[in-house]
């Protein structure tokens, strides 16, 4: 058995004329939590749907859990799970109908199906609503019978696409320990998210941007190897003027301002903060502090998008809802496995 | 493979038994057509406002007036005393009908050569039919000579035992409207069914997100067809039950044929309409959209299929048209069978184009289904 979850070489898929996903070589090893990261329109959706079996590719090959993509696309299908940012649940069913569908559909053998489904319940703090319609649940409890829809087959592999859109931070938090747990106990998880803090929380990265895949790595190795610059944030008495002539400076990757505060990203062997603090104050504009800070995971991946666009790909990352919250926290300590 | 297929169908039914308003309606609706169709819609019309004009003052008028209110087809409300004034309550819509009893009428009578003018109110055809089947009708009984015209004044006839209200009266002597739509209705029912649940059941996935998850499941794309349509079937056959019990047991319809010929045979009529239900949900992106597309697809089948008016009395490009439309050959199996009472070998004519359009459209939009899954 490959040590790798999901493998693609070359994978490319056209949709007539436009090029959705361009020679993909995406590696996804067993046990990981993935985040697949680009803005709306990347080529996300159509690369998830490739590696579920739904979508052909137009070129290339790609393996999931061993299985070839192209002959075996129904081996693929039963193997994997899958949950929709939609969360596709039947709203006049109830917690444990739709278990049960979709046991049945992925077909758990009838003398374990009921096991399994009270296990489900468990995993996502369902106990006592299995009598409940899906339709009167709150945002967090979809969310996780959604999940625990897509788990009841005990897939090693699951797709996560979006899976947080929407729903409130706390919910939000207590998701992501879930699936933070889920894959410390080797189930492989691939999700894509918009959410930067959400990002921090993966063992591995894969940044997609017009199709291609920009960059990949854990978030530390590229914050620290594949990003390169320094960022700092300051506060000036004119942030707005501050920003412009900032922005004119060769040595100024790009400029964003957060609030109050102008958001200063470096370019690679520029000098330090104070520096340019020391310019801006001889420019007459008043800077009352300034700090390196760590690169987010949105100035990441800002970096790697063209300079004219940068700015245009910062605000679609931000309307998609770079929302505050928080991280994502982890797993209760000692608290029993998932699946057992 | 079974048990995808048994989830799919188990799921659909509890849906179905959840959404109580929609259970309800599916086998209510067929209940409230039929009374709405066998009762308020009647297209015999009775007692239609005659006024007459009797100048005989003869024992033998009195006979044959009472004999046109016993037909309850005439209400005789008005005594006229001058033609003048019958003409002008016809004029007015006051009545409908006019009786017209000549001074002589008791002598000509016993000579074999009585005439009796009744004019009629043409604007109404239904009404206008249905007062001069019924005068004649009456005529020819008495051997009375009766000269029928409209209001437009034209004459209309001489009563001669008149042949097409017998023929009519072959398998529905009393011309009971009941006898003729219910039948019909059934076919109506199971085309709404197929047609728009079909295509709703289809959308509200797709709508929901569900649809999506359908398609990464395993289910393969049949399972998930027949999985939507073997419950639909159910459900079409329940409403074509209880539409058949309503129509036996309170409106007296006949059941001369065989029921299981009818329900085998309705099998090859919902073969098409289930691929219209699906195309609709192709074309469709949201359940109120598909609700009118169905809607649409209603339209010229009930008006052109002969459902409620006769095909016969089309004109030409209507009934090319009726010709296309499955309700059509599908409303003369259901006539055939239940009022006449006859077999496969008599209804031939009617289901090789059922079977075409239920071939080329079940494939058609079998691959539209397939498409849209992509």
């Amino acid at each position: 058995m490959s040590a790798l979850a999901v493998e693609t070489r070359g994978l490319t898929r056209r949709f007539g004329k436009v090029t959705a996903v361009d020679r993909l070589d995406l590696r996804v090893r067993r046990g990981e939590l993935y985040g697949f990261l680009g803005p709306n329109g990347a080529g996300k959706s159509t690369t998830l749907r490739m590696l579920c079996g739904i979508l052909e590719p137009s070129e290339g090959e790609g393996r999931v859990l061993g299985i070839d993509l192209r002959h075996e696309p129904e081996r693929v299908k039963s193997s994997i799970g899958y949950m929709s940012q939609r969360f596709s649940l039947y709203d006049d069913l109830t917690v444990g109908e739709n278990l049960a569908f979709y046991a049945r559909v992925y077909e758990v053998p009838r003398a374990t199906r009921g096991e399994r489904i009270a296990q489900m319940m468990r995993l996502a703090d369902l106990g006592g609503r299995e009598r409940q319609l899906a339709g009167q649940l709150s945002g967090g409890y979809r969310q996780r019978l959604a999940l625990s829809c897509a788990l009841v087959h005990r897939p090693q592999l699951i797709f996560l696409d979006e899976p947080t859109a929407g729903v409130d931070p706390v919910s939000r938090r207590t998701f992501w320990a879930l699936i933070r747990r889920l894959a410390d106990e080797g189930t492989t998880i691939v999700v894509t998210t918009h959410y930067m803090d959400e990002a921090e929380l993966c063992d591995t990265l894969g940044f997609i941007y017009q199709g291609r895949l920009i960059a990949q790595g854990p978030p530390a190795r590229i914050k620290s190897e594949t990003f390169g610059h320094q960022v700092c944030e300051l506060e000036a008495d004119e942030p707005a003027r501050a920003a412009e002539v900032l922005g004119d400076w060769d040595a100024v990757e790009e400029v964003v301002r957060v609030g109050g505060r102008v958001r200063v990203i470096l370019a690679p062997g520029a000098p330090a903060p104070e520096a340019v603090a020391d310019a801006l104050r001889a420019r007459g504009i008043g800077v009352r502090w300034i700090r390196g800070v760590e690169p987010s995971v949105e100035d990441l991946f800002v970096s790697f998008v063209d300079r004219e666009r940068k700015a245009r790909v910062r605000e679609q990352l931000r309307a998609i809802g770079n929302a505050g919250g928080g991280g994502g926290g982890g797993a209760a300590a000692g608290a029993p496995p998932l699946l057992q | 493979m079974l048990n995808r297929l048994g989830g799919i169908i188990a799921k659909e039914f509890i849906q179905l038994r959840r959404d109580g308003l929609a259970l309800t309606l599916a086998l209510f609706v067929p209940v409230a057509m039929l009374f709405i169709f066998g009762w308020a819609i009647n297209t015999d019309v009775k007692h239609v406002p005659t006024v007459v004009f009797e100048q005989s003052g003869s024992v033998e008028a009195t006979t044959l007036l009472e004999a046109f209110s016993n037909s309850q087809y005439f209400d005789i409300r008005y005594r006229a005393r001058s033609p003048r004034e019958l003409t002008r309550m016809i004029d007015d819509g006051i009545a409908k009908v006019g009786i017209v009893i000549p001074p002589d009428y008791a002598r000509a009578l016993a000579r074999g050569e009585a005439e009796v003018q009744v004019v009629v109110d043409a604007s109404d055809p239904q009404v206008a039919t249905s007062a001069m089947n019924a005068a004649t009708a009456l005529a020819a009984q008495r051997a009375l000579q009766l000269l029928t015209r409209t209001s437009d004044g034209a004459v209309l006839r001489r009563a001669q035992p008149p042949l097409d209200v017998r023929v009519r009266a072959w398998y529905n002597p009393d011309l009971v409207s009941a006898i003729f739509i219910v039948p019909g209705l059934i076919g109506a029912l199971l085309m709404q069914t197929t047609i728009s649940q079909m295509a709703i059941s289809v959308v509200r996935e797709r709508e929901k997100g569900t649809l999506e998850a359908l398609i990464v499941s395993p289910i393969r794309r049949w399972e998930l067809l027949l999985g939507k349509i073997i419950p639909n079937l159910l459900v079409a056959y329940g409403q074509m039950t209880m539409a058949l019990l309503v129509a036996h047991y309170v409106f007296d319809v006949p059941i001369r044929g065989s029921l299981v010929l009818l329900y085998v045979l309705s099998l090859l009529f919902m073969w098409g309409t289930l691929g219209v239900g699906i195309l609709v949900s192709a074309a469709s992106r949201t359940v109120p959209q598909a609700m009118q597309l169905a809607f649409l697809t209603f339209l010229p089948s009930i008006y052109l299929s002969g459902l409620l008016f006769p095909i016969e009395g089309m004109p030409k490009g209507a009934q090319l048209l009726a010709a296309t439309i499955p309700l059509t050959y599908y409303l003369r199996v259901v006539r055939g069978i239940v009022l006449k009472g006859v077999g496969l070998e008599s209804l031939w004519p009617s289901l090789w184009p059922l079977a075409i359009f239920g071939a080329v459209v079940f494939t058609l939009s079998v691959l539209r289904f397939r498409k849209q899954l992509d």
